[in-house]
């Protein structure tokens, strides 16, 4: 009914334009246009107004058998929509985008640490990842979700998968591509971070993305028990880093993890963890610098041990976070590589002769690190926080390829400050400071300044 | 290790089965109606407090702890639990308390909700689109809730059925005679002009024929803001309200400044069971609600 005349209105543009019409046509059928415009939207206006009014009144005058409690049937839902589209899934669209500050270093790595693709200096203004997340109950017993990022021109599915709903007993099965439940920051996706960036840790274990993402099924129990008690069973194909493509049958990548937590009387919660993860390795590849200086490049076969153990604990005034809160949060992980490193390069100390030689010798590690991070939010809108980041390179035995390549030891160090302020429940903006030592022989002091919005279905309070 | 977490499966195995019906409340006001029709017959966990904004709260470990070993949920719904039941009721891994399921008892379901917004968007700050979701505040809305709840408690616990029966009916007779008590009371209250930190009240102003004339929050959702309650004092001197009423898990910063600016008393309403010490139960709750407007009166 509401489009008829702007059919028309179009229609006869249209027509009028093959007479090649005037300057002065086009401007009286734009007037016309906005004359009907105005006086829909007036009319709607109107309706909406009446509407109201009669809700207030019908809300005025409740059903009189309120009082004497007669039927006890629902009451016909006000909102009950008929469309098709009230099965519509829950949809929302996260906004992030960021300045940064900070030095112009080539190359940058985490010393002592596997070399990953981290080589880029987000400098100036940027866009992060733009997702989109689509979720919905699929029917009784499924329940599906999908997240796209989109950065750039690419478009990356960061999660899709399918979890039960109607098994009963405890049990959760989840299918598809999903974030392993391994340690606590993994699961949480960028937007829901407290400082800008993940820790230092989360970089070094699973790469640039700083999450382990697993093509594969998980499994959770919890226990009917009062204290929280959660086990959590993934296999998988094991494709992220520090695992990687197999294409083989069965699974290339384990994980398992336990979780509990509880209240502390009414102020106080917590959860702590531990988690391990098996990853197996196919040809990992990666520059390296040898004994002249120069590059050489390593290949890693073998498998990944990763543990994670992981404390939260939130504090409340009686429980209610929306005035002050303030949040503790520790990590700590113990990583093993075990398997060999081939070493080739032209020229290099691996190949002095150039004659296309590889030295492959044995390549063991056993590396860990951690942080802690405090978060106080002493305003409805304010929050502030710290975060100290450290690793330790710890044992890298690089058997016969010792004498060829330089691996150093080294303690990447880093603290973070931030400040943030929070609209509403849907948009943050934070001001983020941080001294990063993590290469060594380089102090970077960093400086972000961002913004998350996220727009459409309501987000989930996790803990 | 392994030895030690197949003991731990075991002995968790081994617990004893649970009689009573599991009832997870999410708010006191759920807690203490079930508790009103079905008395020691029932096992009640309340997730929330009279001091928190439960609009505010996270998926708690706790909360999922008891979630799973709930038969029956007790939820408000129009969305006032949005940021943290859905996800608690998924990862519960339990079956049975599914929205959709017996097991779960949606509130909002059997009351005609108030302030249907016409047109959604978060401009308007945090609106909910089925209505508003402060429901409890008007007592008359306890009859229709209750006898659900008391077939929906007979309906997973079909031995206790007529306890819960009778239970609502004697609770519904008290009811009947308190509301009316509460309704002559209150007369003094109908027509007098209030602000409201927050649209928390509108069943209760409804109800006893108070009128709304301002909210201190600019915005559902959104923190009173200084030119919001400036605007409210100018107001004041046109069409002047008698009260400020806030919940007790409200910040009581905004309506002590507006009553300190314009001399009209801040009033603390319990807002639900255990808001004041006075508010132990459903008749507590509005015992005092109303002694308190009444004394906010004169």
């Amino acid at each position: 009914m509401l489009h008829k005349p702007f059919v028309v209105v179009a229609l006869l543009a249209a027509s009028c334009g093959a007479q090649a019409a005037s300057d002065a046509d086009l401007a009286a059928i734009r007037s016309q246009i906005d004359e009907m415009k105005k006086s829909y939207e007036q009319r709607i206006a109107a309706l909406e107004q009446k509407l109201s009014q009669a809700e207030a009144r019908s809300a005025a005058n409740p059903p009189a058998s309120a009082t004497t409690g007669a039927a006890a049937g629902p009451v016909a839902a006000a909102s009950a929509s008929t469309s098709a589209s009230a099965f519509n899934p829950e949809v929302s669209l996260v906004l992030q985008g960021q300045y940064n500050q900070m030095k112009n270093v080539p190359n940058r790595t985490i010393t002592g640490f596997w070399p990953t693709e981290d080589g880029t200096n987000q400098r100036g203004f940027s866009v992060n990842e733009t997702e989109l997340m689509f979720a919905a109950n699929i029917d009784p017993y499924w329940r599906g979700q999908a997240i796209l990022a989109v950065q750039g021109d690419s478009v990356e599915v960061e999660e899709a998968w399918v979890r039960t709903l109607g098994i009963g007993e405890g049990i959760g099965l989840k299918a598809g591509r999903f974030k392993s439940g391994i340690g606590y920051l993994n699961d949480q996706h960028a937007h829901t971070w407290d400082f800008s960036n993940a820790p230092l840790m989360y970089n070094v274990l699973f790469g640039p993305d700083a999450s382990y993402v697993e093509d594969g099924l998980q499994f959770k129990w919890l226990a009917p028990t009062p204290l929280f008690v959660e086990f959590g069973a993934e296999i998988g194909r094991g494709a992220s880093y520090p695992g990687s493509d197999s294409n083989k049958n069965g699974s290339g990548a384990g994980a398992l993890y336990a979780h509990f937590g509880d209240d502390v009387g009414v102020s106080n919660s917590w959860r702590a963890g531990i988690s391990y993860l098996k990853t197996s390795t196919d040809d990992r590849q990666a520059d390296f610098v040898d004994i002249n200086g120069s590059t050489a490049q390593g290949t890693f076969n073998g498998d990944t041990d990763t543990w994670i153990a992981d404390f939260v604990w939130k504090w409340a005034p009686n429980g209610n976070p929306k005035y002050q809160n303030f949040k503790f949060q520790s990590e700590y992980f113990v990583r093993k590589d075990k398997g060999d490193l081939t070493c080739a390069g032209f020229g290099s100390a691996c190949d002095p002769l150039a004659a296309g030689d590889a030295l492959t010798g044995n390549y063991d590690t056993r590396q860990s690190g951690w942080y802690a991070q405090g978060v106080f939010q002493f305003t409805p809108e304010w929050r502030a926080g710290l975060r100290y980041d450290q690793l330790d390179s710890g044992n890298q035995n690089l058997g016969s390829n010792a004498a060829n390549l330089v691996l150093p030891d080294y303690k990447p160090k880093r603290a973070t400050a931030m400040i943030d302020y929070s609209w509403s429940e849907f948009s943050r903006a934070r001001l983020q400071y941080a001294q990063d030592k993590s290469m060594q022989g380089v102090t970077d002091n960093q400086l972000t300044l961002q913004y998350i919005m996220s727009l459409g279905a309501h987000g989930a309070h996790t803990f | 290790m392994i030895r030690i977490m197949l003991g731990l499966l075991l002995s968790l195995a081994c617990l004893p089965a649970i009689a009573a019906l599991q009832v997870f409340a999410t708010a006191p006001e759920w807690a203490a109606l079930a508790r009103e029709i079905a008395g020691d017959k029932v096992s009640i966990y309340t997730a929330t407090t009279a001091l928190q904004d439960i609009h505010r709260i996270t998926a708690k470990p706790s909360l999922l702890a008891q979630a799973r070993r709930a038969q029956l949920v007790v939820a408000t719904g129009a969305e006032l639990e949005i940021g943290w039941l859905p996800l608690v009721l998924r990862d519960s891994g339990n079956a049975g308390i599914q929205p959709g399921q017996p097991g779960y008892f949606e509130v909002a379901h059997y009351v005609t909700l108030l302030d249907v917004p016409a047109v959604l968007d978060r401009s308007l700050g945090d609106v909910h689109a089925a209505g508003n979701p402060h429901i409890q505040l008007d007592p008359r809305n306890m009859f229709r809730i209750g006898e659900a709840l008391a077939m929906r408690m007979g309906e997973l616990d079909p031995p206790n059925a007529p306890a819960y029966q009778a239970g609502y009916k004697a609770f519904a007779e008290k009811w009947r005679a308190a509301v009316a008590r509460w309704e002559k009371e209150a007369a003094p209250l109908r027509g007098v002009p209030v602000l409201v930190h927050h649209a928390s009240f509108i069943y209760l102003s409804n109800w006893l024929g108070l009128k709304e004339i301002g909210t201190l929050e600019p915005k559902p959702g959104v923190e009173p803001t200084s030119g919001q309650l400036s605007s409210l004092v100018v107001r004041q001197q046109n069409t002047p309200a008698k009260m400020v009423l806030r919940t007790a898990y409200q910040s009581d910063g905004p309506s002590l400044w507006i009553s300190g600016k314009t001399g009209i008393p801040a009033v603390m309403l319990p807002f639900t069971v255990g808001g004041t010490p006075e508010a132990g139960d459903l008749f507590g709750l509005f015992d005092d609600t109303i002694r308190r407007l009444l004394k906010g009166l004169n």
